[in-house]
């Protein structure tokens, strides 16, 4: 049971990041009908920023302050540079383009902080595991994760729901011309919105940076996860993001916690630990076949195309 | 419209004369790599080519078509671990079972479309790219090694680099010839029609899906040829020949060369692994007169220049190198 | 004047012929990872087997020597290419490197099919050692499972009576959980592999582990991946419960950013930098010299040695290579001084050799630096070398 419990917040918290890059991307998806792998890029920068101002100012949470609002910088600018271009282009242009971004960043990240990678140490008060229930220790870090990301997940809700930008924001999924018609300036919604999807990405990067080390191309396994989810999720629908984020979080952890053990009563025991790490990978776009043959617009769709 | 003696024509027959020439420049001398990395070549263009029926014809936009390469060259590895070697045995199940995925992937991915179509074909060959790294037998993730290339009855004889690379393109150039004659036949028609338009095909009465499905599979069974030709150049299968940056490659050497048009896709594969071979090389060559020694340090970074230039293709040249040999020809005549 | 010179020169070197027509370059392949988050390993082996060269003047046997580095990117299939292009196209005489298990068995049909020389730097798959040895491949590395087996050892002698195992999985991985479980006699509780390289989170494994409640965890985790694990160990709280023992997993190009998560974590290893003998002090000392700030790692120790072996094996056939056999049986020899002390190779070309416990510790300047605390075996012979048919 204490296994359970432990599976299921790790589960939760891988949950929870994914939905920070997922929404994001589900996002640009939605209003500028832009599909965009350098996502994954700006997840990349995200930590290799932190990295580098955590050495600069010494401090973990400055740290994290400061690369946000660089990695919203740099969003910001690859829309104005590159992005703006791509509008109204084709699907495959937009894939084209954006894996030639990919390539890009890798370069000039290796070309900057070097091809070995970074680590950004953790302050002692996060560095530690809690007793969260009498007998159940847990990660502190991890936890702190899963608040932040519920938080970010809470006022992202609000700000699409509850204020004019978001109300924009969600008229521009559905129709954009319309909200073009209305005479809204949507240069400067469009950079904005692709901006936010940079800085969330930047978060997730950042958060996961203790975790796993920075490194180059750290944003392109976790990338195709969070296409997976925007997929299930329906395009466009931040409600959708979080639902499949969860998803895939959960299946995925709980794949590689109880798959090999339900193996192993069918194949032998060297057979199984080989083939259980793959096949549990495996589940996830099993998921997301399993969604876009019963419902081919994904599970919240908000578009009307 | 210019006639036969158009650039593009021009560009085409030298095209193929290279290739048929390239073992005599290396009787004659040449780097024997050359022969190596032009096999590559050709297989990977007949890979390109038959993306290309399904992409620039059928405006089917597949993110999973390296699936087939993985499949084709699985099969031939399979069997030949299995010690059944005869290629009349291996090659047939290479294109049966790519045919077959295809008609399974693609009797479900058709129901969807944009980019959701993208999404699946990709989460499908992911799936079978993780389902390749799960089979402990055949290597899992550390891929399996293929100790014999396949048999035929002699004098055919796969290990011998030249008469391998002579079938290749010999292949290659008879799959340009099929997609030809299809997209020339009424099939072909309807498929191009159900790509501008179609709702329209289906309300003068034509099944589209089915149409496109069968179009899906032709394509899915071309590139499984591809693999198996693959797994006996490299004398070797992973899981990686599968891995979506591949399908990534693939689409690259489509647009590269010109979406819908016969030969782009061959002009795309060239253009691409030969640039990926040589931008290295250049980027020393040029940059060690300025900055010396640290020139060669720089030659790493090569793909610092590869991403821009493909962003660039795709702002401005959006009709690949076939679009440019077409450009040439409609200055020629004013 | 300077045509006539010119011309004189030419007729001398007409008349020197026949002697310089035979000085050739000992060409040499060698093929590691220096790209990606593993390319400190790759580097370390580059500056070590450079830093040999400079010892041996860089001429073995009297010839030139002229390396060629090629990247794997750690991709079987990445370097396969680059071995063949070694092959078909530089001819080389020697081939050297490979890190890891999956890349070299990609790679080694061309090589042994071509007859290739092949001084295996670091990687040690099981089948290289039985099955698959040839007379032209040798290693100066061990097999993958010879370094865990010591592990298993030292934790019969620790007492533990049960553990826990995570590695990842692909070929290194699982020879490297098969070996540790070969030699330990308590319980092994659980058994983890995990997706390799991609996976770099281990929080669901690591839940396992703590749940199977065991004497100790043992793993298996080379380059970046061990710095995470390290990491994440300490993050769940498992450092003071459920004690670690690794293997490959801290080494000087790790430490730099493991620091004191590695302190107390005992780890086996065939070479550690403070081994008493001459030529490891000089190469220790040359390399800290040449590369400021920088260790040198057991990979390096390792290629070190193959540059000797090889610099050996010239000298004693006196250049001449084309005696395929006459090149086996002086490698076979092992004539050379190995940083690691003594060593011979088994029929099988690979080590028999000591495994020694290291442990972390505080220098006196404040570093964090690997030191042998004991011999945990003697001699040790891989146990795959009766499969091989070899002599």
């Amino acid at each position: 049971m204490t296994l359970f419990i432990e599976q299921s917040l790790n589960g939760l918290q891988f949950g929870l990041l994914l939905f920070l890059l997922a929404a994001g991307l589900t996002l640009v998806f939605g209003i500028m009908d832009l599909v965009n792998l350098a996502h994954g890029s700006l997840y990349m920068l995200g930590a290799y920023f932190a990295a580098t101002f955590a050495i600069w100012t010494g401090s973990f949470v400055l740290a994290a302050v400061l690369s946000l609002f660089a990695t919203l910088l740099v969003g910001m600018l690859v829309e104005v540079i590159a992005m703006r271009r791509l509008y109204g282009r084709d699907h495959l242009d937009h894939v084209l383009a954006t894996f030639g971004l990919i390539l890009f960043f890798d370069e000039s990240v290796r070309l900057i902080w070097g091809p070995e990678g970074m680590s950004l140490p953790l302050p002692a008060w996060l560095n530690r595991s809690v007793e969260i229930l009498p007998g159940v220790q847990y990660s502190a870090y991890r936890l702190a994760i899963i608040v932040v990301t519920l938080s970010v997940a809470v006022s992202l809700y609000l700000l699409v729901m509850r204020t004019r930008i978001g109300m924009l924001i969600r008229a521009g999924a559905s129709n954009r011309e319309m909200v073009g018609a209305l005479g809204v300036n949507i240069k400067l919604l469009y950079t904005l919105v692709f901006g936010l999807g940079a800085a969330l990405a930047g978060l997730a990067g950042l958060m996961q940076a203790p975790i796993l080390t920075v490194q180059i191309g750290m944003g392109e396994n976790i990338l195709i996860l969070a296409f997976v989810i925007t997929v299930i999720g329906g395009i466009g629908s931040i409600r959708g993001a979080l639902v499949g984020a969860l998803f895939v979080g959960f299946i995925d952890t709980m794949g590689r916690a109880f798959f090999p053990d339900l193996l192993r009563m069918v194949l032998s025991p060297t057979a199984a630990s080989t083939a259980a790490p793959a096949l549990s990978s495996m589940l996830i776009y099993l998921l997301m076949a399993i969604v876009l043959i019963a419902k081919p617009e994904g599970l919240f769709s908000t578009s009307q195309r | 419209m210019t006639g036969w003696f158009s650039a593009r024509n021009i560009a085409i027959v030298a095209l193929v004369a290279v290739l048929l020439l390239l073992p005599v420049y290396i009787e004659l001398g040449g780097n024997r790599f050359l022969l190596s990395l032009f096999t590559r070549i050709v297989i990977l263009a007949l890979a390109a080519v038959s993306l290309n029926l399904i992409l620039g014809y059928g405006g089917m936009m597949s993110f999973g078509h390296a699936a087939y390469l993985g499949i084709g060259g699985y099969a031939v590895g399979m069997l030949a671990k299995e010690g059944i070697v005869s290629g009349f045995v291996q090659w047939p199940v290479a294109l049966g079972a790519s045919a077959l995925f295809a008609l399974v992937i693609g009797a479900l991915s058709l129901r969807t479309r944009g980019v959701y179509f993208i999404m699946i074909t990709l989460a499908f060959a992911q799936m079978a790219y993780y389902v390749a790294g799960g089979i402990a037998r055949y290597g899992g993730d550390d891929g399996l090694t293929v100790n014999q290339r396949s048999q035929f009855v002699p004098p055919v004889d796969l290990t011998n680099k030249v008469q391998f690379y002579y079938i290749c393109v010999a292949l290659l150039l008879a799959s340009v010839f099929l997609v030809w004659r299809l997209i020339n036949s009424r099939f072909g028609m309807v498929i191009q029609g159900a790509r501008s338009n179609e709702t329209r095909m289906r309300a003068i009465g034509f099944p589209t899906y089915r149409y496109k499905l069968t179009c899906f599979v032709i394509a899915g069974t071309m590139c499984g040829l591809a693999g198996a030709l693959l797994a006996n150049h490299t004398d070797f299968v992973s899981p990686s020949m599968m891995y979506w940056t591949r399908s990534g490659d693939l689409i690259i050497m489509v647009v590269l060369g010109g979406m819908g048009s016969l030969f782009g896709p061959v002009f795309g594969a060239m253009a691409l692994l030969v640039f990926e071979e040589m931008l290295p090389f250049i980027i020393k060559v040029v940059a060690t007169p300025l900055f010396g020694p640290t020139a060669a340090r720089a030659s790493e970074y090569w793909q610092i220049l590869m991403g821009p230039l493909l962003l660039l293709v795709v702002l401005f040249a959006r009709g690949g190198i076939d679009g440019l040999l077409r450009k040439l020809d409609r200055r020629e005549r004013p | 004047m300077r045509k006539a010179l010119i011309a004189a020169g030419a007729v001398l070197l007409l008349a020197a012929g026949p002697s310089l027509a035979q000085q050739k370059t000992i060409k040499i392949g060698f093929v590691t990872t220096l790209s990606g988050p593993t390319a400190v390993i790759g580097n370390d082996m580059r500056n070590s087997f450079e830093l040999a060269l400079d010892h041996l003047g860089r001429k073995m046997g009297g010839l030139p020597v002229e390396v060629i580095y090629e990247d794997d990117a750690q991709k079987p299939e990445v370097g396969k290419q680059k071995t063949d292009k070694l092959i078909e196209s530089d001819k080389v005489d020697f081939i050297s490197g490979y890190i890891w298990s999956n890349v070299l068995l990609a790679s080694l049909k061309p090589i042994v099919d071509s007859k290739t020389f092949l001084i295996i730097a670091n990687a040690g798959p099981s089948q290289v050692a039985g099955e698959m040895c040839s007379p032209t491949v040798f290693s100066t590395s061990w097999n993958n499972d010879q370094t865990p087996q010591a592990m298993g050892t030292y934790m019969n002698q620790k007492g533990v009576k049960s553990v826990f195992l995570i590695g990842p999985n692909y070929a290194a991985g699982k020879d490297m959980l098969a070996g540790v479980a070969s030699t330990f006699k308590g319980k092994v509780v659980g058994q983890e592999l995990t997706t390799w390289p991609s996976q770099l989170d281990f929080s669901a494994e690591l839940s396992k582990a703590r749940a199977a409640k065991p004497d100790a965890i043992f793993v298996f985790y080379p380059g970046a991946a061990g710095v995470q694990f390290l990491t994440q160990y300490a993050q769940a709280g498992l450092k003071d419960t459920i004690p670690l023992y690794t293997a490959f997993t801290i080494d000087e190009t790790t430490l730099p950013r493991q620091k004191d998560l590695a302190v107390g974590v005992p780890g086996a290893q065939q070479w550690v930098n403070d081994l008493p003998n001459e030529a490891n002090k000089k190469f220790v000392a040359d390399y800290m010299k040449k590369h400021p700030g920088m260790r040198p790692s057991f990979y390096g120790a390792q290629s070190y040695d193959a540059a000797m072996l090889m610099a050996s094996a010239v000298e004693a056939t006196k250049g001449d290579l084309s005696n395929k056999a006459a090149v086996t049986a002086a490698l076979k020899k092992a004539d050379f001084k190995s940083v690691r002390g003594d060593f011979k190779f088994g029929n099988n070309h690979v080590p028999i050799q000591a495994f020694y416990l290291q442990d972390v510790v505080k220098d006196d300047k404040g570093e964090f630096v690997l030191k042998t605390v004991a011999t945990i075996v003697k001699d040790n012979q891989d146990i795959h070398h009766q499969k091989c048919p070899m002599k």
